[in-house]
């Protein structure tokens, strides 16, 4: 199943629609990693709220997914880790450190403008 | 005390990532016949996840077999991943904490164990390994 990715604006969402197999969560990270250069993306937010399994190979792609897009020049968001998902990432051990997290979409949008907000506001030394 | 089969089993050939997927979907299915909350569900489809990649990364193939048990007044569900892999060459390293032969992650087993009530792995080098875990409804 490939993941949809959709442009809004200065972003990119990612949103998973069903069950992904470690070939379909490889393809995503390549397509945001391809994409957030192709629309000059200053955010990419990955929606997991249909995710009803993280095991330790989603949460190390996810991870994956933030440290290239943070070196590609833009910021990540995950949004929409469901309660019982937690449950169960936590009793396996898995963190997700240094990735950032919201509660939903909505959430996630406001993270990114408040994150990217310096960027694109930011006077541009060279002009006056 | 044995516990006692309460239907047939599921039994999943474990052959590639597509199958990790249809393992833990088949184990959710069966798991929440017997009454598991959402988050038993997810722990245990989380486990089978885990058990099914071993067999992709380390075996190239094996079976998930899955089951609903009792046992004197409990019920549960009983998984056993198995394969004729390499087999694990140091059983004791492999329940560290932060031990991974393959991607530095650090997880894997112990991880596995924490999800469920019961844990147990056996391994041959050169044999193969089979692990069984159960989680007991409550």
């Amino acid at each position: 199943m490939v993941v949809p990715i959709l442009k809004q604006g200065q972003y990119l969402i990612a949103s998973i629609q069903a069950a992904l197999t470690d070939a379909d969560l490889l393809k995503m990270r390549d397509a945001l990693a391809e994409q957030v250069g192709r629309f000059r993306s200053r955010g990419v937010i990955v929606d997991v709220t249909a995710l009803d399994v993280m095991d330790s190979f989603a949460a190390r792609t996810l991870s994956d997914i933030a440290n290239m897009i943070r070196l590609r020049g833009a910021e990540t968001v995950i949004v929409g880790i469901q309660p019982e998902v937690a449950f169960s990432m936590v009793q396996l051990g898995l963190k997700l450190e240094g990735v950032a997290t919201a509660l939903d979409l909505e959430e996630g949008l406001d993270y990114l403008d408040h994150k990217t907000r310096r960027i694109n506001r930011a006077p541009n030394p060279f002009t006056r | 005390m044995r516990p006692t089969l309460l239907q047939d089993d599921i039994r999943v050939p474990i052959t590639s990532d597509i199958d990790i997927v249809y393992a833990r979907q088949k184990g959710r299915e069966l798991a929440s016949q017997l009454g598991f909350s959402s988050s038993e569900l997810a722990l245990i489809a989380t486990a089978i996840s885990e058990l099914a990649r071993n067999i992709v990364r380390y075996a190239g193939n094996g079976a998930i077999v899955i089951k609903l048990v009792e046992r004197g007044e409990k019920r549960g569900v009983h998984i056993v991943a198995t394969d004729e892999g390499p087999g694990i060459r140091n059983i004791a390293l492999a329940m560290q904490d932060g031990y991974s032969t393959s991607d530095g992650l650090g997880l894997g087993l112990p991880g596995v164990r924490r999800l469920m009530d019961e844990f147990e792995v056996v391994s041959k080098n050169g044999e193969g390994t089979t692990v069984t875990i159960k989680k007991w409804l409550r």
